[in-house]
């Protein structure tokens, strides 16, 4: 068992991963979407920036945001011992 | 050790299916080429063929044991549950719909492709983990055992039936429809076979025969989803990757629409529809005396003709599309509001909404949608089916993973079938392309000569969404056996859906609500079977209300977001990382965040109703932050949970140990 202290430790580094990796989806998704307008002006093998953002950029943001989560999360884990056997 | 052989000959048993899947098209192929097999022959052989191995599936995974029938066992490693996850999520809508709506909202259509998909951020951080680590098997289940007591489950029940029960009638309407096409039935027969391939899935097995029924129709749709558009993108670069090629397709869409813009021939037929939409404005404002007389002019026409005359057909036809005298008005408005649209010039293909009001509402949907995902009963559901906390995270990587495959696509399909339309106009009549006829007879594209020039003129056709991915194995020049399973894919789509909203809804009544409410003293096999005939009644009865075709259905799958968004996943987040809700703060919150969405939902597609711009679809952007804030501040004026409860939000705070609330049995 977990002592109290080492439990909310556990609890914040995992709050403060949440946390970023919530501030980077706002800003891939809705952030990208209100300046989209501006964006678009950037064009790439005929993509305009601020269209592909919603179509697919931020997508694959997501994605990579769930994966490196759940690394972070398993270091976090053992770091704490509180992996499962 | 055990899970390990498990998830090797999970592996060959599928990929051998993948094989023979493929196999199959390839025989068919040949078979359409060389000895000239019917379009039906092939659409029966893809229908009945597709449906019996999903049945031999659910045969196979046929159980009577509690943690089977409602988890699958608790022994789905991570990718299968991620494709089971995606075949789950993704509806008929997704794989017909969505496409065409991107094609004909341009970026506005955006905020489906990201709203369905950021959602599982949500899922995989904040809520799937810590429901996994609970291990109970419903949502009900964890909001009793978080919120203590009856009036939490029973509010989860509640929010579980309103949001599941319309989705699933929209997925069996979506079977009946794809039936109906693929093989010419009418749709009341396809509505009842769809009935009998949702039951042979998931009748037997319960949530373990649904699992891998899914996983098998998720290989199916994403085959079908992927080969047109393939073949397309190389037909039109000679690169086949048409994820990334469709950058050449927006260029010549936006130059297109430059053009069009102030073409005279454009519009004039602009001032068509224009005149079409205040003549039109002038009926519903004269109703009822104007459809009396409507009815009458079209009767005096029709006898004053010859019985040779050719018109006969025309005028006949119309009358026999006259709305009833209930339906006018509502048609009228539709058609008036249509009319109204084509009388602008397009708007450009890929800007965001210029004017604040849009761009608020864009923003304000994809929100919904994202947490409208992370709220959903039967997504969260299938969290409870893995291993272990650690797969539940990498679970939800997977589902997306899987799901992008098929959303990253769709812009593409979306580009093509938009630019395709567009090497249409400013061609004469005579020179439109085959395919165009063959969907105009079925009225999903209406391009008629609204001018007389001979042209055709973009303000003269009129789409309808679900054509795009529809006609796109003929636009690409593929055999009909693509288009065969091209259907066979949407029909996966909906069944795979509709199988997890089934069990979702019989759950939440035989396992919330009779077993933990009503009649706690069952034995486990008689649980199961209770569940199995709650199955049978829902289905019957989702079939049932479908066959009525009713128009809002369609409209109501969009509020399952907001409302789920609006009750659900607040309770949950707050569940799990604020420890002082307490039970007053969350049903309070629930009850407000529901009432005030569907208050706003309902005064604003009734009652026209409007604020800050958002439209009906996005209703539950008031509803959704004033739940957060009621259940704040209500649990912050009542005393704090029980200590129990604090110990157990601790417990599924980290992966290891067991939490006692809510164990197995």
């Amino acid at each position: 068992m977990l002592s109290k202290e080492k439990l909310q430790s556990y609890w914040r580094e995992n709050r403060n991963l949440m946390v970023v990796v919530l501030i980077i989806w706002a800003l891939v998704s809705y952030g990208a979407a209100l300046i989209s307008g501006w964006l678009n002006k950037v064009v790439i093998f005929g993509f305009p920036l601020g269209y592909y953002m919603g179509a697919q950029g931020a997508l694959i943001v997501f994605l990579l945001l769930i994966i490196f989560y759940s690394k972070k999360m398993d270091e976090i884990d053992k770091k704490y011992g509180v992996e499962e056997e | 050790m055990v899970q390990d052989s498990f998830f090797s000959r999970l592996k060959k048993v599928y990929a051998i299916y993948t094989g023979g899947l493929i196999l199959l098209l390839i025989l068919l192929g040949i078979g359409e080429k060389l000895f000239g097999l019917s379009p039906t022959f092939i659409g029966y052989v893809f229908l009945f063929g597709t449906i019996a191995v999903y049945a031999a599936i659910g045969i196979l995974s046929r159980t009577g044991r509690v943690a089977e029938y409602y988890v699958a066992g608790r022994r789905v490693p991570a990718v299968f549950n991620g494709m089971a996850t995606a075949a789950d999520w993704m509806s008929a809508a997704s794989f017909i719909g969505m496409a065409g709506a991107l094609a004909l909202q341009g970026y506005n259509g955006l905020a489906f492709i990201m709203g369905w998909t950021g959602g599982y951020v949500l899922l995989g951080v904040l809520i799937a983990p810590y429901l996994r680590k609970f291990g109970a098997y419903t949502i009900p289940d964890f909001l009793d055992a978080r919120y203590g007591g009856k009036i939490p489950r029973l509010v989860g029940i509640i929010a579980t039936l309103i949001t599941s029960f319309t989705y699933l009638i929209a997925q069996i309407t979506g079977v009946g429809i794809i039936a109906s096409r693929l093989l010419g039935l009418p749709f009341e027969v396809g509505v009842f076979l769809g009935l009998a391939g949702i039951l042979v899935c998931s009748f037997l097995g319960g949530m373990k025969a649904v699992t891998w029924t899914q996983v098998a129709q998720y290989i199916v749709l994403i085959i079908a989803y992927l080969i047109p558009v393939t073949v397309l993108s190389f037909k039109y670069t000679g690169n086949p990757i048409s994820q990334i090629s469709y950058g050449f397709a927006l260029q010549g869409i936006e130059q297109k629409f430059a053009q069009l813009k102030d073409d005279p021939k454009e519009q004039e037929v602009r001032e068509i529809h224009k005149k079409r939409a205040e003549e039109l404005k002038a009926k519903i404002a004269a109703l009822p005396q104007s459809w009396e007389e409507g009815k009458k002019q079209l009767q005096e026409k029709l006898v004053s003709l010859a019985p040779d005359d050719p018109k006969r057909a025309e005028i006949e036809k119309q009358l026999k599309d006259y709305p009833k005298s209930e339906e006018a008005k509502e048609k009228w408005t539709q058609a008036m509001k249509d009319a109204e649209a084509a009388s602008k010039p397009p708007k450009s293909y890929v800007a965001p909404p210029t004017d604040a009001k849009g761009m608020a509402n864009f923003l304000a949907l994809t929100l919904m949608l994202m947490l409208g995902t992370a709220g959903l009963p039967h997504v969260i559901m299938r969290f409870y089916t893995t291993p272990t906390v650690r797969e539940a995270r990498t679970s939800a990587g997977w589902a997306l993973f899987f799901i992008l495959l098929l959303y990253i696509t769709a812009p593409a399909y979306a580009a093509f079938g938009r630019y395709e339309m567009l090497n249409m106009v400013g061609k004469a009549f005579s020179e439109m392309p085959s395919w165009v006829e063959k969907w105009a007879k079925v009225g999903l594209i209406t391009i008629k000569d609204l001018n007389g020039d001979g042209i055709i003129q973009f303000a003269e056709i009129k789409i309808n969404p679900d054509m795009v991915v529809l006609a796109t194995p003929e636009i690409a020049g593929l055999p009909y056996v693509i288009a065969g399973f091209v259907a066979a894919g949407g029909l996966a789509a909906a069944l795979s859906t509709a199988d997890g909203l089934l069990i979702t809804i019989s759950n939440a009544i035989s396992h919330d609500l009779y077993y933990k409410i009503i009649n706690p003293n069952l034995a486990p096999s008689t649980r199961v079977k209770i569940g199995k005939a709650l199955l049978l009644v829902v289905a019957l009865l989702g079939a049932y209300v479908a066959s009525f075709k009713l128009a809002i259905i369609v409209e109501l799958v969009a509020w399952a977001f907001s409302l789920a968004a609006s009750s659900l996943f607040p309770a949950l987040v707050l569940g799990i990382w604020d420890k002082r809700t307490n039970k007053y703060g969350a049903v309070a919150g629930i009850l407000v965040g529901l009432g005030v969405t569907l208050a706003y939902l309902i005064a604003s597609r009734f009652y026209g109703f409007e604020l800050f711009g958002i439209k009906t679809i996005a209703a539950g952007i008031f509803g959704m932050p004033l739940n957060f804030i009621v259940a704040f501040v209500v649990s912050r004026l009542t005393p704090p949970p029980p200590k129990e409860i604090q110990e157990f939000v601790d417990n599924i705070r980290y992966p290891k140990g067991a939490v006692k609330a809510g164990a197995e049995e």
